[in-house]
This record gives C-alpha cells, sequence and structure tokens, in this order.
C-alpha cells in the first residue's frame, strides 16, 4: 500500500484532567524526504506538515522563493512541478517527492552551450524594467514559464488573465506584460 | 477501483479526525488558520483516478484526481462541454487550477470570514453539541458574501443558523450539466446527482455535503453533451480575475431558431449550494429568447430571497444577472 501515505499525527494533546501536570504535546516525527530540485537531489529531515515553499526557504537555502500571502492569494511563491506552475505555500513537501520541482534559482544556464546565461524570461524582465521592489519578480517569472509552457496565449488580453495569479504590489504590470509579449513574440503593445 | 475500496477501509481512517488531501488548496489553508485540525492527513494523490474518459451513454468521466486546469483545457471537455471549460477557467488562478482537482474543488469549504476567523462565533466551524449552537458571526455581522436563498430551510424555528455560500465556480456549471458524482466508501460504491451532493445548511450547518465518513468521490460523471452553442458562465466579481463570485449564473440553452426547446440554470454565490429551480427553468421552454421572457424566470429563481443587510443588493444583482446570461447564451448581446 505505497499509494497510502500517512502524512501526519497532527499535534495530539493529551489533557489528564486531575493531574497537575501541563498538557503534552506530542509532536511526529520528522522523516527523511528526497526532492528533486533544479536538478539536484536534496535529502531534508522535515515535520510532515512543511510546505513545500518552508522547505526551499528554511531548509535548503533556496530564498528565491518568496512568501507573500502564505495562502494562495498572492504568487509570490509561484515555483514548478514538472513544468507546471503552482504555488509552494499550499502544498506540502512530501507531497512532492519523486517530482521535478524547478525554481527560480535554476532557472538561469540551463543551455549547455551558454552556461550561466539568464533565461530568456529572466531577461526579457531586465530589458523591460518588469519589476520595482523586485519581490514579485522571482514568482512572476517562474510564472511566466509556467504560462508558456502551457501554450494559451494568443492576445495581450490572455497574458493579462492568464498572469492575474501574480500579484505586484508596486504596479509593474504594463511593464511585466510588456516583457512576456516580448518572449512570446507579441507585437500587440509596440506602435506600428 | 480496488485501491480506493481498500483504502476507505484502511484501519487509520477510523481515528477522529482523519482527511485526504489532494491538491491541498483548501485544506493547508484552513489548517494555517487552525479552522481544520486533523488528526491525521492521507494523501490520495497516487490513487489511479487520474484520467479523463468517455463512457457509455455518451457522457465523459472525470477522475477526481484530475486538476482543474488539466480538465478546463481537455479537448473533450473544450469540445463537448464548453460550459465547465468556461467555468473552471474564471475560477481561482492558474497555478491554483494547476493545483487543485475535481475532487477536491466540491470540497471546497465556504469563505466566510467568521468560519475563518477562530475568534469568532459560528455554528460551521463549532456546531453547538448538547448546549445550542455557538452562534454565527455573519448573521448581524458584515455579511456582503453570503447568502440570500435557502438559509432558513429545513431549521427548527425559521431561524436560520447559517448564511455561509459555498464558493466554487466548478460545481455550478455542473449543477446546469446535470453531473453525477461517483463515491465509493465502506458500504461500497453509489452515484449522487450533483443536486444532491451539496446541502442547505439547515439545523446542520457543520455538514456541507451529503457525504458519509469515509466515503471517497472518484469521479464525476457528465452526462451526453448538451448546450454546446448556447451557453454561458457570468460571473460577477469585485475584481476581472482571481476573486470568488458575488454571483454567478450557468445558463444552457437549447435553441430552435429563436425559441427555447430547453434550459437549464443555476446560480453561485447565493446559497449553501448551487442554486436550481425547475419550475422557472419551465417557465422558458417554448418561448421566444427575449428580455421579457427571462425576467418572470429571474422572478422565479429569486422568490423567496432574503437579504441580511450588506448582502442585499445580491438579490438586484442576480436578477440581472440571469437575464444577462440567458440573453448571453441565446447570443442576443456579446460575452464581453
Ligand atoms: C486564493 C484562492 C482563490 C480561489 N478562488 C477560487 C474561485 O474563484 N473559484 C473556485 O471555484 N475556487 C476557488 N478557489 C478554491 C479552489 O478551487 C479549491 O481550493 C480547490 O478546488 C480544492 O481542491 P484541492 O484538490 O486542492 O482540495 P484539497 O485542499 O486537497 O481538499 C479539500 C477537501 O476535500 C477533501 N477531498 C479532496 N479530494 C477528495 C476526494 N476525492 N474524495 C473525498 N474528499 C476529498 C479533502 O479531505 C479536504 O477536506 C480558490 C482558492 C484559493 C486559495
Ligand atoms: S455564516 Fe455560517 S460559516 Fe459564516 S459565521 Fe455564520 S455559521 Fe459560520
Ligand atoms: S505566498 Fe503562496 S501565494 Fe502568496
Ligand atoms: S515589483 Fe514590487 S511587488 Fe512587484
Amino acid at each position: 500500500m505505497i499509494w497510502t501515505r500517512l502524512l501526519l499525527d497532527y499535534m495530539i494533546t493529551q489533557l489528564e484532567p486531575k493531574s497537575a501536570a501541563k498538557p503534552v504535546a506530542s509532536l511526529p516525527e520528522t522523516r527523511p524526504v528526497t526532492l528533486m530540485i533544479n536538478g539536484a537531489e536534496q535529502s531534508l529531515t522535515l515535520a510532515p506538515w512543511t510546505t513545500l515553499l518552508d522547505a526551499l526557504r528554511e531548509y535548503c537555502d533556496l530564498t528565491g522563493t518568496k512568501k507573500g500571502c502564505d495562502h494562495g492569494q498572492c504568487g509570490a511563491c509561484t515555483v514548478l512541478v514538472d513544468g507546471k506552475r503552482i504555488n509552494a505555500c499550499l502544498t506540502l513537501a512530501v507531497m512532492q517527492e519523486g517530482r521535478s520541482i524547478t525554481t527560480i534559482e535554476g532557472l538561469a544556464g540551463n543551455d549547455p552551450s551558454a552556461p550561466g546565461q539568464l533565461h530568456p524570461v529572466q531577461q526579457a524582465f531586465i530589458d523591460h524594467d518588469a519589476f520595482q521592489c523586485g519581490y514579485c519578480t522571482p514568482g512572476q517569472i517562474c510564472s511566466t514559464v509556467g504560462l508558456i509552457n502551457e501554450g494559451k496565449v494568443r492576445t495581450t488580453a490572455d497574458i493579462k488573465e492568464l498572469m492575474s495569479g501574480n500579484i505586484c504590489r508596486c504596479g509593474a504590470y504594463t511593464h511585466i506584460v510588456d516583457a512576456i509579449e516580448d518572449v512570446l513574440q507579441l507585437r500587440t503593445n509596440q506602435p506600428a | 477501483m480496488e485501491a480506493v475500496g481498500e483504502l476507505t477501509t484502511e484501519k487509520s481512517l477510523d481515528s477522529a479526525g482523519a482527511k485526504f488531501i489532494a491538491g491541498g488548496t483548501n485544506l493547508i489553508d484552513l489548517m494555517k488558520e487552525n479552522v481544520e485540525r486533523p488528526g491525521r492527513l492521507v494523501d490520495i494523490n497516487h490513487l489511479p483516478l487520474n484520467t479523463i474518459e468517455e463512457i457509455e451513454d455518451g457522457g465523459l468521466r472525470l477522475d477526481a484526481l484530475v486538476s482543474n486546469a488539466d480538465t478546463a483545457y481537455h479537448p473533450l471537455v473544450e469540445q463537448r462541454y464548453p460550459l465547465l471549460s468556461q467555468t473552471i477557467l474564471a475560477g481561482a488562478s492558474p497555478q491554483l487550477r494547476n493545483m487543485a482537482t475535481n475532487g477536491g474543488n466540491l470540497f471546497q469549504r465556504t469563505r466566510c470570514y467568521y468560519f475563518y476567523d477562530t475568534a469568532m462565533p459560528c455554528n460551521k466551524r463549532e456546531p453547538g453539541q448538547n448546549a445550542g449552537p455557538s452562534g454565527c458571526g455573519a448573521i448581524g455581522g458584515y455579511n456582503r458574501i453570503h447568502a440570500i436563498l435557502g438559509t432558513t430551510e429545513g431549521t427548527e424555528d425559521g431561524q436560520s443558523q447559517c448564511i455561509a455560500t459555498y464558493p466554487s465556480d466548478m460545481a455550478v456549471a455542473l449543477a446546469a450539466l446535470e453531473a453525477v458524482i461517483r463515491v465509493t466508501g465502506p458500504n461500497g460504491e453509489r452515484t449522487i446527482p450533483i443536486g444532491e451532493f451539496h446541502r442547505l445548511p439547515g439545523q446542520e450547518p457543520q455538514r456541507d455535503n451529503t457525504l458519509e465518513p469515509g466515503e471517497i468521490v472518484t469521479a464525476i460523471d457528465l452526462p451526453a453533451p448538451r448546450f454546446v452553442d448556447n451557453h454561458m458562465y457570468l460571473k460577477l466579481r469585485d475584481r476581472a480575475s482571481y476573486a470568488f463570485a458575488l454571483v454567478s449564473v450557468a445558463v444552457g440553452l437549447e435553441m430552435e431558431g429563436d425559441v427555447v426547446k430547453d434550459v437549464r440554470i443555476a446560480l453561485g454565490g447565493v446559497a449553501h449550494k448551487p442554486w436550481r429551480k425547475p419550475e422557472a427553468e419551465a417557465l422558458l421552454v417554448g418561448k421566444t429568447a427575449t428580455k421579457e421572457n427571462f425576467r418572470p424566470v429571474a422572478d422565479s429563481l429569486l422568490e423567496g430571497a432574503v437579504g441580511y443587510g450588506h448582502n442585499t443588493f445580491k438579490i438586484e444583482l442576480a436578477h440581472r444577472a440571469i437575464i444577462r446570461a440567458l440573453g448571453q447564451a441565446a447570443k442576443l448581446e456579446p460575452t464581453a
């Protein structure tokens, strides 16, 4: 029964009503978790409720992925799992074993002929000045890579709708859309 | 389905508060808020419930673990059930739709602010056991997103216990398409029509649906395709994207020229379940598709609607939305 994975015995607090003893909170044990992150295997020891986002930031020193809301509402934590964009704050690390995770740190230098070169989406964000404070940017860039993999964009309106899962408090949206149009070679925003 | 049967009789599920986890997008969120405190989590992502397949009567079976995104973009769903594609894509964000599963979507809990706030009374989160109900923060509180229909039905004294809405978009289209939910549990398999899957709060607001303990949804069956040419999901919300519906309308029309041969209408954002009323739909059958003929349908659908203050605007909003969505489905007016 490998498919039944009991993830956690959530904090079981045992209260002894008549004894003076303090309640005993028994935490479930940490367990080994192996994740494939940016092409490299990472062996971690985690409490079972650790989110993928916390595993990346707190246990792998991959702080490029940001925590904005921690509730699926902002997109700052966007990473790619098997090429699909997801919110790392709403999944548990143990649920991602056996999958291939790509974070912002893993995008550059993937082309063996040009090691260290930025990913085209990263370059387009720089070219178009598509950020201000930069906090949402790793999420925006990973989300854009996911968007390109999905292949559903035909128009500028599609970009706006399909990037709506990434909030930018600085309001850099116009330049973000420009950068994405550039990568996708949509020219609808350019003067004729 | 052997593996599924095995799971539902699995011992560890007996422990109170064991929960399945699928996409995690609702459960993990609620665990972070201390609203859900499962004693155990069972990851069901490895069950073989991940395909979309044609079934005998010309319908389509959407397995429970297929993501909302893969469902909305599946060629057979796009071609034969465009209403469902359109509806799923109106919900959440691309990232969330990649994670959210068809099964999990059916179980997503209300977005009522007081349900999320453990410092507030809430009959859904903490149902009164013997001592009577614990109260409802929304009745008499800020209730802009709350229900206008079915809030007092089935209550003992005609006083509502809970005015929460069920927030799913997908289920509103499923109601219009008359989908059937397939379930496996300790007592074997059964099917539940979507209209009977979710329930009104009545005296038990803690129960969102009619599932029994230990039961698992394995698939959603769509009957043979209808409404391919004339359909609309109109979702009204505070932002143009990435926001829950204040009011939504799913419409499927079968037309012969200008005349409506058959119609299904389901409302979202107005009740504890997708809201349908066959008598209201019947008013339109055999009539020409005109605004004048849509109005009595909207009147009937919203009969008995009650506002609680901040949400009273929803009654008029829903009325207009029904008329507009019918017009859009009949192609009397543009959809954008
Ligand atoms: C910021 C945000 C915005 C959103 N906006 C929208 C929106 O606009 N429209 C909309 O419709 N939704 C929206 N959602 C909700 C989203 O669609 C749901 O969270 C999602 O569909 C839940 O699916 P899941 O697989 O992630 O469920 P999970 O979180 O894994 O599970 C939810 C519940 O379902 C149970 N469960 C899961 N699968 C099964 C099964 N097969 N059988 C029995 N029980 C099961 C679990 O035990 C759990 O109790 C939004 C969510 C977020 C976080
Ligand atoms: S409306 Fe329902 S969910 Fe919201 S506070 Fe009242 S009882 Fe709780
Ligand atoms: S941190 Fe995950 S969506 Fe905001
Ligand atoms: S650049 Fe500051 S939040 Fe987007």
